[in-house]
């Protein structure tokens, strides 16, 4: 495996499963820097990267933030509140423009699906998607696969278990491109009203009973619920989702013994998923954060260094 | 004076089908025959191996006059017509100001009279301003030269206001076309829902949100006797709705565009989100192109219209979610019902010069195109071997959004006569 076929990350529908081993091999390798007293290596030194972000994050935007550092790297925060993009410019000018400056990659994070794709068509250097809208979020689907793999070993054969509203979620869809990739039997499973039509056909199954989805799972990744989606008439109310689809000790039981539990974050305690499950053992909330500083580091090395000599 | 030497005339609904000479002169058809003679003076068009047909009409065209003269103009709009092989254009009347009193009526026909370059017939708005609320002036915009009234783009909501537009409408003898669409199903979306769509990540327009409308516009026709013509169909079930709207004898005709009959939802991902590829209603699955298809070929489709839709590229190249709906489609609707319609023999050539002559005509009201002796010379010629590539900058419209650009098609206009005027030669635009 020579390296990224592409300059830019978009999705992990774009993706082989070659390149996303090589990712988390990376990751790997990578992950022991931010556990050290100094966290910084040379590595990315003089290389300038920009995070841009229409939307608002902490986890995600300080997560790369700090994968640039730890890299060696300079970085610039750009959101929207404080650019020239409130004043009406648009995606096309605001990378241009960013490229013009001579940084090698654009993070970015937008509210439409595809905008990343559009951006990597202006500009020579790397667009990283940090979440597009509905469509991936790329990072994450990678740093919730690292986090499986350095508990299971692998993924093929395992039965993972995506809970919540899947058809606004950027993390099931990258989450169910990158381990249905791998050979995981993935299961989504939601009320009928979050639920995407036609994911049958990318080798998911797909049910709206929670227990089904949990049934001998190896790993059950729990969504935020967005509790305005209660003004769409997408659920009724959260005593009604949390008795039907939230996961609750007893439900986490019908999964295997050793079964992962995973949350992207921000928890909606007592919605999506009670405390007790949060906090209790099978929980690996903490080290996908962790795990997201490697993924992302694994990237940006891996982005920077293309078609150079491993 | 123009003599159209030996081609095929063909025109089906005035039983005209032979090998002939076409004289015109002083905008009509003044002889057909063999042998005709050139009169002194006379611009001679060897039609040999060339199909004459009655003048083909686009009912459903944005010329974006008035106010968004930046997408297009009265000039570009119609040199883009006789270049795709019309003689005519129904446009659209969601303009700025909006086509909803007799003065804009007016405005554009006088401005068509100067810069036009084929017929115009506008559209009236159905409703003042386009806003769902109030019945326009339809009786005056007829007498002004309305041929037709549309809340195109922004279909009325209100089941009851329909009602009575469609009352009122009938005694002006005036046609009600819907753009069908239930907004509060389709709110927010940008392509068609389907697996594609939960694919990219792109907010989906679900078919129930043209079916819902569709089934209410054939009840309202039932019941008023209203003209109703559903505009765009793009899914299956609207194509079986109308069907059965038909078999009911409501007084309901359809049309369908070259995209929706060419392209499915698979192409937003095949073009990686290019935003060519999001119109309004969207191109939906294999199984909806497929129900257009034999709706085309057993005449529940009446007719071929384009939607022609020009936008600025500013408006095009942006995320996808907020790039406007809309693509050209005056330039390559001839290629494409030829290379994908006559061709692979889905419809023949008298159903292909019905569909995009007769048939557009008549579904609003016109006199319809005829090769008859003392007929307006209103007349298309096609060259059905011609083999072309859809080249933007070769493009008369002011905007090249189409998803057609690079497309190799076999069949194309060659000819467009607009009232003895010869506007198009080889898909050349002539201008006086």
């Amino acid at each position: 495996m020579a390296g990224l076929k592409s300059k830019d990350l978009l999705g992990l529908r774009e993706l082989s499963a070659e390149e996303i081993e090589l990712i988390l091999d990376t990751a790997e390798a990578l992950r022991e820097i931010a556990t050290r007293p100094i966290k910084k290596v040379p590595t990315l030194k003089g290389r300038s990267y920009v995070t841009l972000f229409y939307e608002n994050s902490t986890r995600t935007a300080k997560s790369f933030e700090l994968a640039c550092k730890y890299l060696g790297a300079d970085v610039v925060n750009v959101s929207v509140g404080t650019s020239s993009v409130k004043k009406g410019e648009t995606l096309r000018d605001t990378v241009m423009n960013l490229e013009a400056m001579g940084v090698d990659a654009i993070i970015i994070r937008h509210p439409c699906g595809g905008a990343p794709h559009l951006a990597a068509q202006f500009v020579r250097c790397s667009i990283i998607n940090a979440g597009d809208g509905i469509h991936e979020h790329p990072t994450q689907g990678l740093l919730d696969m690292l986090t499986i793999r350095r508990h299971k070993g692998g993924f093929r054969g395992l039965k993972v278990a995506i809970l919540g509203d899947i058809l606004h979620s950027r993390v099931a869809r990258s989450n169910i491109h990158g381990l249905t990739k791998m050979g995981a039997e993935v299961w989504v499973a939601g009320p009928s009203t979050m639920l995407p039509p036609g994911l049958e056909d990318l080798g998911v199954r797909v049910t709206t009973r929670v227990e089904e989805a949990l049934e001998g799972a190896d790993v059950v990744n729990v969504l935020r619920i967005q509790l305005e989606r209660m003004q769409q008439s997408l659920f009724p109310s959260v005593r009604e989702y949390h008795r039907f689809w939230g996961l609750t000790p007893e439900r986490l039981r019908l999964a295997k013994p050793d079964a992962l539990l995973m949350h992207p974050g921000p928890m909606n305690r007592g919605v999506e998923i009670s405390s007790d499950v949060a906090d209790g053992d099978q929980s690996v909330i903490h080290e996908q954060v962790t795990n997201g500083v490697a993924v992302r580091m694994a990237v940006l090395y891996l982005l920077a260094n293309r078609g150079e000599a491993a | 004076m123009i003599l159209i030497k030996n081609g095929r005339l063909l025109d089906p609904e005035s039983g005209v089908d032979q090998v002939a000479d076409l004289l015109v002169q002083e905008g009509r058809i003044a002889a057909i025959g063999t042998g005709l003679a050139a009169p002194e003076g006379a611009r001679v068009i060897d039609a040999t191996g060339k199909v004459v047909a009655p003048g083909f009409i686009d009912i459903h065209v944005h010329l974006r006059v008035p106010g968004q003269e930046y997408k297009e103009d009265m000039r570009t709009g119609t040199a883009a017509a006789v270049r795709g092989g019309f003689v005519g254009v129904v446009c659209m009347p969601n303009t700025d100001p909006v086509i909803d009193n007799a003065a804009v009526v007016d405005h554009v026909i006088h401005l068509a009279q100067k810069e036009g370059l084929c017929h115009v017939w506008p559209a009236g708005a159905i409703t003042q301003g386009l806003k769902g609320e109030l019945l326009s002036e339809m009786g005056e915009m007829k007498a002004a030269g309305a041929v037709c009234v549309t809340d195109d783009g922004r279909p009325v909501p209100s089941a009851g206001l329909m009602r009575q537009a469609m009352i009122y409408a009938r005694q002006f003898d005036l046609t009600v076309m819907d753009h069908a669409e239930d907004k509060s199903i389709s709110a927010g979306g940008a392509m068609h829902y389907g697996k594609v769509s939960s694919m990219l990540g792109i907010r989906g327009i679900p078919s129930t949100s043209e079916e819902v409308h569709v089934a209410r516009d054939i009840l309202l026709a039932l019941e008023t006797g209203a003209r109703v013509h559903i505009q765009h169909v793009s899914s299956r079930r609207t194509v079986e709705l109308i069907r059965w709207g038909k078999r009911m004898g409501a007084p309901v005709t359809c049309e369908a565009t070259p995209h929706h009959f060419t392209l499915t939802d698979q192409v937003v991902a095949e073009m990686n989100y290019s935003t060519f590829t999001k119109m309004n209603p969207p191109i939906r699955e294999e199984a909806d192109r497929q129900a257009i298809l034999e709706g085309i070929a057993d005449g529940t489709i009446d007719l071929i219209a384009t939607d022609h839709a020009p936008h600025h590229l500013d408006e095009k190249l942006i995320e996808y979610q907020d790039a406007a709906f809309g693509i050209t489609g005056l330039e390559t609707s001839v290629g494409l019902v030829v290379d994908r319609l006559l061709r692979p023999g889905i419809i023949s050539l008298p159903q292909m010069i019905l569909m995009m002559s007769t048939r557009p005509a008549r579904a609003v009201g016109l006199t319809p195109p005829a090769l008859r002796v003392g007929a307006p010379a209103d007349i298309t010629i096609l060259d059905l071997e011609r083999t072309w590539t859809v080249r933007a900058e070769e493009m008369a419209s002011k905007s090249k959004n189409s998803p057609f650009i690079g497309w190799t098609l076999t069949g194309a206009p060659y000819a467009t006569i607009v009232g003895g005027q010869l506007r198009m030669l080889e898909m050349k635009v002539i201008a006086p």
